[in-house]
């Protein structure tokens, strides 16, 4: 592979607590090196902002739902695919792009690694096809377990070991990265067209609180010692009042603490939280929580967030929270898609139209970025639109936009119609703080990477790791004074180099580059208990066959496997 | 030693059972015992016996006879038709893996086609009602496991799905319907006494091509209101008794058939029944699912939709972007105008399918057939090119009814020489490649295939 030197660059990597020296960053073989030869290939990165690539910790990019999404949603194409090139296969879909324009979107804004966030497990061998035709990006996918059959009925008995043995199994079978939570207990309470709206609803038959299914993941997961933490979308998401609840399950994560060789220090983390930050007792005087539930998050060590910015466009929800997305539906009155999975989980579709005219819409895209600008440690705080669910990720530069200016922001709040209403229910008004290029890649690079247990791969410039470059076109001494020119350089990266490959020139892709799936093997002692009881219960429940379960290798033929070893 | 391949996928209908079991001849040629399996996929493994198997492509003579030509020709004469076609439609894909559904998107895009599958002249209307109301379903374990109230309507899996009512709909003891059968209520709607009717405790015996009315009817009843006397030639009391049970159950299913998407109202019944499963959702828990007819017909609605956007009749002639427009880029349609000027019809039999008419009309262009088997395609073809049968002596992924993903696997080795329908449409496409001097796209998945095409 050839060499690459990316010089005299602003080089911004939080990692390594470098903030915008001036610099070269050499690669050679896919690795960020030392020094190369004069024979390198030069890319002039002179006047130009240089980062890692982008991570991103939360994103429905993969799989059954957001297929759903696609195949029912052909309004989602008309005028809003761009036309294809040479070259490259066809893109097309906004809200929820193909897999081809997905993959060429993230490399245009200089991602090297996305998360897809929830993969019901009876499906993960679609996930995989779907990663598998992403071209570009390196992907990981997160299987969900709040509402599976065996964690419930093993942590009502208490047996942290034997969820964990099932943990690592399923892990292992659907080459999943992590332990995913979607209303724990409330989806499961779906199958009968119910829910739990609070933690210590009781789940039906299996009498669980959503309480105890979060505690014992927590151990569990620590238990395992896996790369990522616990990744929770909590109860009660989407209604006005449900900030108390969701500090109320950040507190579970207080005394349990992170056990891992991977460089992670968190045990949770909570993900799009600007969903779960609402005040107020209904829709008409709904107001921000923003403050409250930061307040909690700077304090407590143990805890990662990611945004899900609103951002006022017509999207597609698409979540594991079956009840939400019923009870969405029941709001806007649009198509609804379900798919309840046996014995595992279950999802819901619904397009949304976050409407600037309505008072609602602008107080959520208000919280969103309250919660990053009230955010003060910036490692910890990461920039999702819980793609597509608030919008779709091809507009993280306008909310990395946002966040830099106060001038867009009051931009954004004159352009909408109830702008006093949307004031008088939110602090955004009165924030003056402007986030920096370096808290920005702290958002989106080194915070998500160690977030993951991956900072020794992804989200950092230091030697011997992945070699993801992204150069914008941003004068780090020299800042536009125009907003706009910041969303336009991080929409469309100068460069970015992928795995050592020039991916994209001046924002356009160039080459397919070398996409790998990360995923994780636990490794430890066989369980026969676990392993009895998953037997039979692909006998008696399941409708397919145990060996027909697992992901077959072939389907995942670019592997990045990270190893576990849990010891007796 | 003869050897016993446990928990096999099924190549026939959408209930894709996986655990036939297969007792395969010592060198792996030969299907000796089916067990578990439906007789109509029992017969479709020992179709892969018969020593008569094409294993070379036929191209048709100027005298109509068909001679054996190599594959390298073969694939030769399909990228040049391909790429000499204004738009060419490719068409089929209900009994193929989606492997192949995959690959032929390559096919596809750089020959300007318009991709097409079983669907348009099947579930299509379904589709059509998806797009305007979305689809409330669930997988079939859920079935199994909770459903106490099962409605079929205008389908008969006693013979369209043999084993559906046992694996998952009617018999299985689950979960939480420990008394299988005696558990379920059954609704059966369909204008004749089928088989699947007599098993029902209450059948529906409603006036052909009514089945709105009766959908509105049952709407109505579950809002409070009153009906006439007579609904679509069923009696007030019994639509009551049926709407009753269904807001009384604790899981309500609902399967609808062909004889419900291709009947007078086509996608406004499924439409309805949509909506009627929504209504249902404000009492008590309910899904609705189509009986899919093929073991991966669901395939290329899902492959497709994440490659293009749309599940079928995509038309991609224009060379920027997918395209889709039932009606317009439908195949029937397209056939029916004389628009397609080239016809590829892979893993179906659109000579038994198709209206005559519209047969006739794609006849009149280049005609090729990628199937495993001789059908009425095959024999009127220019081009048949035989491939290997997935889920027989072809391993690879198919989508269940319910779009769960099945990974089969192969029992048999496949014919010496025969490639997959994914090495098929890989050599179509680099041979398109070669004669266009252009570079093939593999993403980042070729030097990875499965089966890396030997050119």
């Amino acid at each position: 592979m050839a060499e690459i030197i990316v010089k005299n660059g602003f080089v911004i990597d939080p990692a390594r607590k470098i903030d915008g020296d001036v610099a070269d960053v050499a690669i050679k073989d896919g690795k960020i090196v030392d020094k190369v030869g004069s024979g390198a290939k030069v890319i002039d990165a002179k006047g130009k902002v240089v980062m890692a690539g982008g991570v991103d910790v939360h994103a429905h990019v993969a799989g059954p739902k957001v297929n759903v999404g696609r195949l029912f949603r052909p309004e989602d194409k008309l005028f809003k695919s761009p036309m294809a090139q040479d070259k490259f296969r066809v893109e097309s879909g906004f809200s929820i792009p193909s897999t081809f324009k997905t993959g060429y979107d993230y490399a245009r804004m200089g991602y090297a690694f996305v998360m897809e966030a929830a993969m019901p497990p009876l499906h993960s061998p679609h996930v995989h096809e779907e990663i598998h035709d992403t071209p570009i990006i390196d992907e990981g996918a997160l299987p969900v377990f709040g509402n599976n059959w065996f964690v419930m009925d093993y942590l009502k008995k208490g047996e942290v070991e034997n969820t964990a043995a099932y943990i690592a199994w399923l892990i292992k079978a659907t080459k999943g990265f992590g332990v995913k939570l979607v209303n724990p207990g409330g989806t499961a309470a779906w199958g009968w067209g119910l829910n739990c709206l609070s933690l210590n609803d009781p789940v039906p038959y299996f009498e669980i609180t959503p309480a105890e299914i979060i505690t014992g993941c927590l151990k569990a997961n620590e238990y395992l010692g896996l790369p990522h933490s616990v990744h929770i979308h909590q109860n009660n998401l989407g209604n006005p009042g449900n900030y108390q609840i969701t500090i109320d399950s950040l507190k579970l994560a207080e005394g349990i603490k992170p056990k891992n060789k991977f460089g992670r220090e968190q045990v949770m983390h909570s993900t799009h939280i600007q969903f779960h930050s609402y005040k107020g007792s209904n829709w008409g005087d709904f107001e921000s929580g923003a403050k409250e539930v930061m307040d909690y998050v700077n304090k407590s060590k143990g805890l990662t967030i990611d945004l899900g910015c609103v951002t006022l466009d017509e999207t597609t929800t698409m979540t594991a929270d079956g009840p939400f997305e019923h009870h969405l539906n029941g709001l806007n009155h649009l198509k609804w898609a379900n798919v309840d999975v046996e014995l595992e989980t279950a999802a819901g579709v619904v397009p949304y139209v976050y409407d600037p005219n309505i008072k609602v819409c602008g107080i959520q895209w208000a919280i969103g970025l309250e919660l990053g600008l009230y955010a003060k440690n910036m490692d910890r705080t990461f920039i999702t639109t819980d793609h597509p669910n608030a919008g779709p990720f091809t507009r993280y530069p306008r909310v990395i936009k946002w966040l830099m200016s106060k001038k867009a922001r009051e931009a954004t709040l004159n352009s909408l119609k109830h702008k006093d209403k949307v004031i008088d229910a939110t602090h955004i008004h009165g924030i003056d703080r402007e986030l920096t290029l370096y808290e920005i890649a702290q958002m989106t690079r080194s915070g998500p990477a160690k977030c993951l247990g991956m900072s020794n791969i992804y989200g950092g410039l230091a030697p011997g790791m992945n070699a993801d470059v992204a150069v914008f076109d941003l004068n780090y001494k020299n800042m536009p004074s125009d907003p706009e020119k910041i969303e336009k350089a991080f929409q469309r990266a100068a460069c970015f180099i992928k795995s050592g490959e020039i991916v994209v020139k001046d924002g356009e892709v160039l080459d397919h580059g070398h996409k790998r799936t990360v995923w994780v093997n636990v490794k430890m002692p066989e369980n026969p208990q676990v392993k009895r009881d998953i037997a039979q219960s692909f006998t008696k429940d399941y409708t397919v066959g145990i060996d027909n379960y697992p992901v077959r290798d072939y389907l995942v033929p670019h592997p990045f496997v990270i190893d576990v070893n849990v010891e007796a | 030693m003869p050897k016993l391949i446990t928990q096999v996928g099924c190549p026939y209908c959408g209930s894709s059972c996986d655990d036939i079991e297969v007792l395969v001849s010592d060198d792996g040629t030969k299907i000796l015992e089916v067990h578990n399996a439906c007789i109509i996929g029992t017969n479709l493994f020992f179709h892969a016996n018969d020593s008569t198997r094409p294993m070379l492509p036929r191209m048709r003579q100027p005298d109509g006879s068909m001679k054996e030509i190599s594959f390298e020709e073969a694939v030769d004469w399909t990228a040049k038709t391909l790429l000499a076609a204004k738009k060419p439609l490719i068409y089929g894909f209900g009994s193929t893996n989606c492997e192949g559904m995959s690959a032929v998107g390559r096919v596809a895009e750089k020959s300007g086609a318009v991709l097409d599958n079983c669907a348009s002249i099947c579930h299509g209307p379904s589709f059509l009602a998806i797009f305007d109301n979305g689809y409330p379903s669930c997988t079939l374990g859920e079935v199994k496991n909770r459903a106490d109230v099962v409605v079929f309507w205008g389908c008969n899996p006693m013979h369209a799905h043999p084993r559906h009512t046992s694996r998952y709909s009617i018999f299985p003891r689950g979960f939480f319907t420990q008394k299988g059968q005696m558990q379920r209520t059954i609704i059966s709607i369909d204008p004749r006494q089928t088989d699947t009717a007599k098993l029902a405790d209450i059948h529906y015996m409603l006036d052909q091509g009514h089945d709105y009315e009766l959908f509105d009817a049952f709407r109505t009843v579950l809002r409070g209101h009153d009906i006439p006397d007579v609904v679509a030639g069923c009696k007030k009391e019994d639509i009551i008794r049926g709407a009753t049970a269904m807001k009384k159950a604790r899981f309500v299913m609902i399967f609808f058939g062909m004889g419900c998407t291709h009947t007078d109202g086509r996608n406004h019944n499924i439409d309805i029944a949509i909506s009627l499963t929504r209504d249902l959702n404000s009492y008590t828990k309910a899904s609705i699912m189509a009986m899919r007819g093929h073991y991966n017909i669901a395939g290329p609605g899902q492959v497709w939709s994440w490659q293009f956007g749309f599940p079928y009749c995509i038309d991609l002639s224009k060379g920027t972007h997918a395209h889709m427009n039932p009606g317009e880029t439908s195949s029937i349609d397209l056939a029916m105008r004389d628009e397609v000027d080239c016809f590829v019809n892979v893993g179906t039999d659109a000579g038994a399918h198709w209206p005559i008419d519209a047969v006739k009309h794609v006849k009149k262009h280049p005609f090729i057939t990628i199937d495993p088997n001789y059908c009425m395609a095959s024999e009127i073809s220019d081009l048949h090119i035989p491939v290997r049968i997935a889920g027989v002596d072809e391993g690879g992924v198919v989508y269940r009814m319910d779009n769960v993903p099945i990974q089969f696997k192969a029992v048999l080795k496949g014919l010496s020489g025969v490639p997959s329908d994914e090495e098929l449409f890989d050599m179509i496409y680099e041979r398109m490649c070669q004669l266009t001097k252009t570079e093939p796209v593999w993403l980042a998945a070729k030097e990875d295939r499965k089966y890396p095409v030997k050119v």
